[in-house]
């Protein structure tokens, strides 16, 4: 665009598409500039309690905030194993968590292939049933299933958190949908290979429905890992605590004080997650879209 | 199948379970079938079916420590009316739940546009992964980092706002300003949800359709209205759908960053529920508020749904 075709009066179109560059390349920056800073703002108080955490106990919380990690305190993280019981809080997250996935994982896989493979009397009416208990909150039911684990003599402890939380009715949902998308030509010819009814379920299908297992494993493993409302009501002893209780409890104990010492463990409370958001976090996108097909 | 011949005795019930007929397998499915759903059912039944049940149930007894349950018909209801924090608690998750939804359904719809317009593969991977990481904290998490964050005097936000000429604003200690703190907070948190939400969906919406818009010279905000919102409608239902589930039952933010404070200015549903049964053990006026909680969740749910019938456009 030099100023020699510029000159030229008949050539209008030049000014104007060099006006349309203009807009272009606003339109096209001008949006991702903004997602840029928007994604700063966004990361900075995950950054922000990163750093924080390995600040020294008595300045690490003042103004102005320091970004980088410049103290590496890291007799921070060894505090909240002092302050609270937290080695024993890991143990009991990875207990309940796994304890929830693994039940989850086998009897939705059971309940999601009869729903989906399987004939029986009752079978539409029966997976209806269970479709409308997902509109249950926990809310609704908390003070019976409270009652009940208590009179089980289950209270405070972490089979209170596990046992209800196996059955699903999402997981069901979920694993049907998978088991409905495989071809029935593979059941027959099993069957024409002589394969019994478990062996069908569990040397076919159940193979070809590992990506389902998988979303229904990471999602479910967020969910509980993260818990903190039935917790809160069904155990007593910070033994017995998961970390999510644990954090609560420091952060009643360090109040204004040493927040590093708190932030240190809201970091450790976060390594699992990141791990296994790194490691598949396809099927937990996967798992947020599959949601929304059905409406 | 009850008329079957030679099911009087177990080797004939063995045999009559096992023949080798299309009678027999079909016999053999349906039993795997219940078999199957057994732990799935029971579980159900008992830890949630009953216990809805139970809760109504409940919700019609005065039943605390000190007493036996008695059976006190609606007293627990007619209480629950006349209760002005119960009012204000169900009034505050209200708010909450309609800012929430809005901030979370609207800001997740622009990022999705912005980052599907984005070609480069290790930019867009940038930002999806920015976006939501903050959904892999828990509330206990988000509230206690969130709680430093908007600390009054030392909070790195306030510090900022104030380098901009920003006066001190008192998030967490002003009644005026606790619940948009509470709105802020769990925005940042459930962005990442709704965003890969509506990027999925973008991503679904076919090439043609939005050509053909723009040969129609849609562009633009009309472009937006007009095309993909209603294209997206699936997903902004959903979104909605399970955003207000979600914010109906908002807890572990206030409970642990203002305990409800101040005054009853950030004290929510879910937390009398909890305050009422497991702090003062009033387990019939704990059900009957969890009941109420219960058939407002439902009635949004199916106003929603009911609704949708007349902007949801399935492709």
């Amino acid at each position: 665009m030099t100023a020699n075709v510029m000159r030229d009066p008949g050539d209008v179109s030049a000014a104007q598409h060099r006006l349309h560059v203009v807009s272009f390349v606003a339109g096209k920056y001008v949006p991702v500039i903004f997602l840029f800073l928007l994604s700063i703002v966004i990361i900075a108080p995950m950054v922000w309690t990163f750093s924080t955490s390995l600040r020294k106990g008595k300045d690490s919380f003042t103004v102005p905030p320091k970004w980088l990690p410049t103290d590496f305190a890291v007799e921070n993280y060894a505090e909240v194993f002092e302050k609270v019981p937290f080695g024993r809080q890991i143990i009991n997250s990875t207990l309940i968590t796994w304890g929830t996935v693994v039940g989850q994982l086998i009897s939705a896989a059971l309940a999601g292939y009869a729903f989906a493979r399987l004939d029986f009397a009752g079978r539409d009416l029966l997976f209806w049933v269970v479709l409308a208990t997902m509109m249950i909150p926990i809310q609704a039911v908390v003070i019976p299933v409270f009652i009940f684990l208590r009179n089980m003599g289950l209270v405070d402890t972490l089979w209170s958190l596990i046992l209800p939380a196996v059955p699903t009715a999402f997981g069901t949902f979920l694993l049907r949908q998978y088991f409905l998308t495989i071809p029935i030509e593979l059941e027959e010819s099993g069957l024409m290979d002589g394969a019994n009814q478990w062996q069908l379920f569990y040397r076919i299908y159940l193979p070809l429905v590992k990506p389902g297992l998988a979303v229904l494993a990471i999602l479910s493993f967020n969910f509980h890992w993260n818990e903190f409302f039935r917790p809160l009501i069904f155990l007593i002893d910070n033994e017995n605590f998961p970390i999510t209780l644990g954090i609560f409890q420091l952060q009643g104990y360090m109040m204004t004080g040493s927040i590093a010492v708190v932030l240190a463990g809201v970091v450790m409370s976060l390594v699992p997650v990141i791990l296994i958001f790194l490691v598949g976090q396809r099927y937990l996108i996967e798992g947020i879209m599959r949601g929304a097909i059905k409406g | 199948m009850t008329t079957a011949k030679g099911a009087s005795d177990g080797g004939g019930l063995w045999h009559w379970l096992m023949q080798d007929t299309m009678d027999g397998l079909r016999r053999r499915r349906a039993i795997l079938g219940y078999m199957f759903l057994l732990p799935t059912l029971l579980g159900i039944f008992i830890f949630t079916a009953g216990p809805v049940f139970v809760s109504f149930g409940l919700s019609l007894f005065r039943w605390n420590i000190f007493k036996p349950p008695d059976y006190v018909e609606l007293a627990n209801y007619e209480r629950l009316l006349g209760d002005v924090r119960i009012a204000i608690s169900f009034g505050n998750t209200l708010k909450f739940t309609v800012l929430a939804v809005a901030t979370q359904v609207s800001i997740g719809l622009l990022l999705a546009m912005g980052v599907h317009r984005i070609t480069q593969t290790a930019m867009r991977y940038y930002f999806r992964t920015a976006f939501f990481l903050p959904l892999l904290m828990s509330g206990a998490a988000v509230a206690v980092v969130m709680g430093y964050i908007f600390h009054k005097e030392f909070g790195p936000l306030n510090y900022y706002l104030g380098l901009m000429g920003v006066q001190q604003i008192p998030w967490k200690t002003s009644a005026d300003w606790v619940l948009i703190t509470i709105v802020i907070m769990s925005a940042w948190r459930n962005l990442g949800f709704t965003f890969v939400l509506f990027l999925g969906g973008l991503s679904n919406i076919s090439r043609e359709v939005l050509d053909a818009a723009d040969v129609d010279g849609a562009q633009g905000f009309r472009r937006l209205w007009s095309v993909t919102i209603p294209l997206l409608s699936p997903q902004i239902l959903f979104a909605a759908v399970t955003g207000v589930i979600g914010a109906v039952q908002v807890f572990e933010e206030p409970f642990i960053m203002t305990r409800g404070g101040p005054g009853n200015a950030s004290r929510t549903a879910v937390m009398v529920l909890y305050e009422a049964a497991f702090k003062n053990i009033e387990y019939g006026y704990g059900s009957a508020i969890a009941v109420v909680l219960f058939l407002v969740i439902l009635a949004f749910t199916l106003v929603q749904m009911w609704m949708s019938r007349r902007w949801v456009f399935y492709q």
